[in-house]
């Protein structure tokens, strides 16, 4: 089964989902969509220092988007970062990534694959890593569900309530970068935000609880990788922007379909 | 033997002194009012006694295994977060639905619990607030500028359920108000600060007096008091200019 490239394709994708939907939501609740613009470009940055040091693509990408997600936070703690430093280092990253890759000489790179993803070049040893990261994340968000929500809702009440908000913070960022070098292949560098942002965006409009929200992101964000194979299987178009395209048709549909009732 | 003390407590916001040489104790089941212009380090003071703020002098001591209650100032809950009354007071840790339902009918808010927060009014997520502290059954409650908002007999009936509280659990109370001269009249101790601790001292109850009815109007059931202030020194840029009580 597994030999099939749209199974695997399928199944990174949903992978994708699993861990996006319900962080997504924690960036769409802390306003953190440019945090996670910034986090996911540096992406750009760990394929050009993966290759120029011959690791792999997933570590490289891993510990530049850990790296950008850490110098983050330590900025925007001390309440550092404004919306143009943020900015800056989001497209200052990308810029530096494309200009050092193309410093590789000898080495022959598709950028658009990492820029847009290539889901249907998934193989055996890479959808196991995809899982693998993807389920590490949704494990983290499972074990401090409850920590992460009280931090989100108020710092001040997390720690009358005896809990540590920069520790909070940081499984965050550390899911963040996860989240990143797991999708980078699957939707590429340039729209991994999207994957956490329209799922939940689209799902608030029916969920009542924060849990329904992120399962509600979840299985939205399923159908979209799904929906957007399929799409570009029937359409020939690129698979990573149908998701996002998908996913996006699914928003506008949660917008309107309420008021029609 | 007070629940909390603080000895010499200073902080610091890069250059700027927030409060400096703070002593302040809270005893077991006492009503403490702690008032002071905007800016004069209430609100850090509280922040320094939940641990929030590192001291940049002096230390604080909690008794051991205390409990703090807390209702915050203000607390905006994005309205992309779908959540509920009762969800809310189940964060971080779960509570029975008996339970829940049982404190907001306690706080004055009954049947609240499937109403979704971003739905209530300021007066109605106060009393929300004062439930969610409540359920883990402190021993010291703070409440950082609890009445604003709230018009006076809002305010009155407030303190008077505040006093209640008190009496029921034996929680000791720390109330924090901006309004320098009027205060819950059940405070066993009023605490102004200005930076630093100016005075201290008890609220005079007046209520008996025809100038608290015309201050006061009716209605509020002398839960409230004026505090006179005793400072043995003066401001300069202070918003609250009172006559030194040597001067009188």
């Amino acid at each position: 089964m597994l030999d099939d490239f749209l199974v695997r394709a399928a199944l990174a994708g949903l992978a994708v989902a699993l861990a996006a939907g319900p962080l997504g939501c924690f960036v769409v609740w802390r306003r953190m969509a440019y945090f996670g613009e910034a986090t996911s470009h540096a992406a750009i940055l760990g394929v050009a220092l993966a290759l120029a040091f011959s690791t792999s693509i997933f570590l490289g990408t891993l510990a530049a988007a850990l790296a950008m997600a850490l110098t983050l936070g330590g900025l925007t703690g001390r309440g550092l970062a404004a919306d143009t430093a943020l900015g800056v280092l989001a497209h200052g990253a990308l810029a530096f990534g494309l200009v050092a890759v193309s410093f590789l000489r000898g080495v022959r790179v598709d950028l658009t694959a990492y820029l847009f993803g290539d889901i249907l070049a998934v193989g055996r040893a890479e959808l196991a890593t995809i899982w693998a990261g993807a389920l590490i994340v949704a494990g983290l968000l499972a074990w401090r569900w409850s920590a992460l929500l009280t931090v989100t809702v108020s710092e001040d009440l997390a720690r009358a309530a005896g809990l540590n908000p920069a520790r909070e913070r940081a499984i965050l960022t550390l899911a963040l970068a996860l989240v990143v070098a797991v999708a980078l292949q699957v939707v590429g560098a340039l729209l991994i935000v999207a994957m956490l942002i329209v799922p939940p965006a689209a799902a608030r409009a029916l969920a009542r609880s924060p849990e329904a929200m992120a399962l509600g992101a979840l299985a939205i964000g399923a159908a979209s990788a799904l929906a957007g194979l399929w799409g570009s299987l029937v359409f020939d178009t690129p698979a990573g922007p149908s998701i996002v395209v998908a996913a996006s048709l699914i928003f506008a549909a949660s917008l309107v379909l309420p008021r029609l009732r | 033997m007070s629940l909390i003390a603080t000895e010499g407590l200073s902080l610091r916001y890069g250059p700027v002194a927030a409060l400096s040489n703070v002593n302040i104790a809270i005893a077991k089941g006492e009503i403490v009012t702690l008032i002071g212009p905007n800016g004069s380090g209430k609100s850090s003071l509280v922040r320094a006694l939940l641990g929030a703020v590192r001291p940049a002098a002096g230390r604080i001591t909690r008794a051991p295994g205390l409990k703090i209650g807390y209702v915050p100032q203000k607390l905006a809950v994005d309205a992309r977060m779908p959540l509920s009354v009762g969800r809310f007071l189940s964060l971080p840790n779960r509570r029975p639905e008996p339970e829940v339902a049982a404190m907001l009918a306690r706080t004055g808010v009954p049947g609240l619990e499937h109403r979704q927060i971003t739905a209530l009014s300021g007066g109605q997520f106060q009393r929300v607030l004062l439930a969610r502290a409540l359920l883990a059954a402190p021993d010291l409650l703070i409440l950082d500028e609890a009445t604003q908002g709230l018009d006076q007999p809002g305010t009155a009936a407030f303190y008077a359920l505040i006093e209640d509280i008190r009496r029921e659990t034996g929680a000791a109370i720390l109330m924090v108000s901006h309004d320098l001269h009027v205060v819950m009249s059940a405070s066993d101790r009023v605490i102004c600060l200005n930076g630093h601790v100016c005075c201290e001292g008890h609220p005079r109850v007046v209520t008996a007096a025809p100038e608290y009815r015309a201050l006061f109007g009716h209605g509020t059931h002398g839960t409230m008091a004026l505090y006179q202030h005793a400072h043995d020194h003066a401001h300069d840029a202070c918003t609250h200019e009172e006559k030194p009580a040597h001067a009188r």
